[in-house]
């Protein structure tokens, strides 16, 4: 049926896929106008945007705004936050997920697994608003639950939001709260696959409970946790500013002011936005770099990558 | 199996079940302590009272949230936003992912290519924010629901669950001169309803959290959902009708109890949905990994 004679055969086909052409339109435009069309708009980086002319007629600066980052007082701070914080979030973060699997796969009763399991994804579904606002309520330093317990033990109150000291605690616990249940399904999911065959031949050579995790649980997730862990990797750089923006106030800018809140500061609610454009496009562009090459070196060490 | 009494084994389960219990304490207490605080009553919480069971039961912080009036404007705009944003992401998400599924589509190769190589770099914020001003869709519904109109993971797991329909239905179809349109709507569509469930509620879940892209592209309040609401009680400790309660004499109730009673009612439709889709999403998270 296939016809492949000559230059005709693509408009042959076209026509033959019309229907499935029609049905491909609508994503295809969306991908063009909101993934392309403001791939196009980071021209405005090398830009003095001016709406009056749109992004083509702006008059062209060269790197200024570039220079302007680099060379500004909140570059350094603004790099050893957003690397600080998603370093953090990475090496507690990670494991907890591992770890809380582990145990939760030793459990024998099938109906506590169950019920442990379903509660601890439900903060997965929580929106960031909310978590902040239990976080506040906690920790409120008037009469909330955590100082009363410091007070309690003749402690000194601790106004914890206001304190540049607490900020990355405070945003990485609350991370390890909301994700470690719902980053553990997919281990146990792999643990489910491993053969009980190699239980049972670990225990018949006097394998314990820990020898059984450590060397027939644990090497029957490894790959997983390599693939998560590079895709971690690649995504150092993008920390959820969302829960950020909610938890931080001038006084602790010192700590939490990262990249892309300071894009969404100076950018957005200052409208600089070829200055802001400039900073979030070197942003997009380590990340970027740091993918390729995450992804790189896993393939040489272990044979696992993303594409 | 082998069953294994030694006593370390005992110990060993021992210690991990008290450890499971501690967990569950951990995950559940914010909710129940807020949940409490909530239903207290003003002098309870003020003396610092209350930990997980309420004391002096009332009800005078969701009677303040209630009486707020943008409160149930926000409530009606979240479900609006989320129902019409859901239907919106699985048309597109689908019809896309059905076209990329199929073997022979023109330049299929190179549109996929473009597709995953959105997901390592976009335009970022600023021209995002630009976009929506300048398409005339800032401050309505749109600018909601089309910028985040597929994404691209959710396509990807869904292009990859048609792949495995088999290719003998949709030729039957083709045989009884059925067209594309046809073997989408009438073949593909009901035969995906699991993944579609799944990522349908992956979207609806996010709509109803989004607080940010509605936060920079609403101007009216009475525009806001929930969320935006909220961040400002929580945030801003801005709670409006707070006079009103002084006026009738009565003692107010402390920004504690009005977050903890706003936080209990924008809960309450995901606890209540939660027990029931828990497990959809389960498969959603095996789904999108075997092949990710």
């Amino acid at each position: 049926m296939r016809s492949n004679k000559n230059k005709c055969s693509v408009l042959k086909k076209a026509k033959k896929q019309k229907y499935l052409l029609l049905l491909l339109l609508p994503g295809l435009i969306y991908y063009i106008i909101f993934r392309y069309v403001p791939m196009y708009g980071v021209l405005i980086a090398f830009k003095k945007y001016d709406f009056r002319f749109g992004i083509w007629g702006s008059q062209w600066v060269g790197l200024k705004y570039f220079q302007q980052f680099i060379f500004g007082p909140y570059f350094w701070r603004l790099i050893k936050n957003t690397f600080l914080l998603s370093f953090y979030d990475l090496i507690f973060g990670f494991p907890i997920p591992i770890i809380f699997a582990l145990l939760l796969n030793e459990i024998k009763s099938k109906k506590f697994k169950s019920t442990v399991q379903t509660v601890s994804y439900l903060p997965h579904f929580i929106s960031v608003v909310i978590v902040v606002g239990l976080l506040k309520t906690m920790l409120s330093p008037n009469g909330g639950v955590v100082n009363n317990i410091i007070e309690f033990f003749g402690g000194q109150e601790i106004n914890f939001f206001m304190e540049k000291g607490w900020f990355r605690n405070l945003y990485v616990s609350s991370g390890i709260w909301q994700g470690f249940g719902w980053g553990s399904i997919i281990y146990l999911a792999t643990m489910a696959g491993i053969n009980p065959q190699l239980y049972e031949a670990a225990k018949m050579d006097g394998a314990g409970r820990f020898r059984c995790m450590w060397h027939v649980t644990l090497p029957g997730i490894k790959p997983t946790i390599v693939v998560l862990l590079i895709l971690r990797l690649g995504r150092l750089l993008s920390v959820g500013f969302e829960k950020v923006i909610l938890m931080y106030n001038p006084k602790i800018y010192e700590t939490a002011d990262i990249i892309s809140t300071y894009v969404y500061r100076y950018g957005i609610l200052k409208a600089n936005y070829s200055f802001g454009t400039a900073v979030g496009l070197m942003n997009s562009l380590i990340a970027l770099v740091l993918i390729i090459v995450t992804n790189k070196f896993s393939r040489k060490i272990s044979d696992t990558s993303l594409w | 199996m082998i069953k294994d009494k030694s006593f370390g084994s005992k110990t060993f389960d021992v210690v991990n079940t008290i450890l499971m219990i501690i967990i569950l304490i951990i995950t559940l207490y914010p909710l129940l302590y807020v949940l409490a605080i909530s239903l207290s009553s003003t002098e309870y919480v003020q003396a610092n009272l209350v930990t997980i069971i309420p004391k002096g039961f009332n009800l005078q912080a969701y009677h303040q949230v209630f009486a707020d009036k943008y409160f149930w404007v926000a409530y009606k705009n979240t479900i609006l936003y989320t129902v019409v944003g859901t239907v919106i992401n699985l048309l597109l998400t689908s019809s896309f992912a059905f076209c990329l599924s199929r073997k022979d589509l023109i330049a299929k190769n190179t549109i996929t290519i473009l597709v995953i190589f959105t997901m390592f770099f976009s335009g970022g914020l600023i021209p995002n924010f630009l976009l929506v001003k300048n398409l005339g869709i800032y401050n309505s519904i749109w600018a909601i629901v089309l910028p985040g109109a597929i994404n691209t993971y959710n396509m990807i797991i869904t292009r990859t669950y048609m792949q495995g329909l088999p290719e003998e239905i949709f030729e039957s179809v083709r045989i009884d001169g059925g067209n594309d349109l046809q073997i989408y709507s009438k073949i593909v569509l009901p035969l995906s309803k699991p993944v579609l469930a799944t990522i349908g509620l992956f979207y609806a879940v996010g709509h109803w959290n989004a607080y940010f892209y509605p936060m920079i592209y609403m101007k009216d309040k009475v525009k806001y959902p929930l969320q935006v609401i909220l961040k400002d009680m929580i945030v801003e400790q801005d709670f409006s009708g707070m006079e009103e309660m002084e006026a009738l004499g009565q003692i107010p109730p402390t920004s504690d109890m009005l977050v903890g009673a706003s936080i209990i009612v924008a809960l309450i439709p995901i606890l209540c949905v939660y027990p029931f889709v828990q497990k959809y999403f389960v498969k959603g998270v095996m789904i999108g990994s075997l092949k990710g």
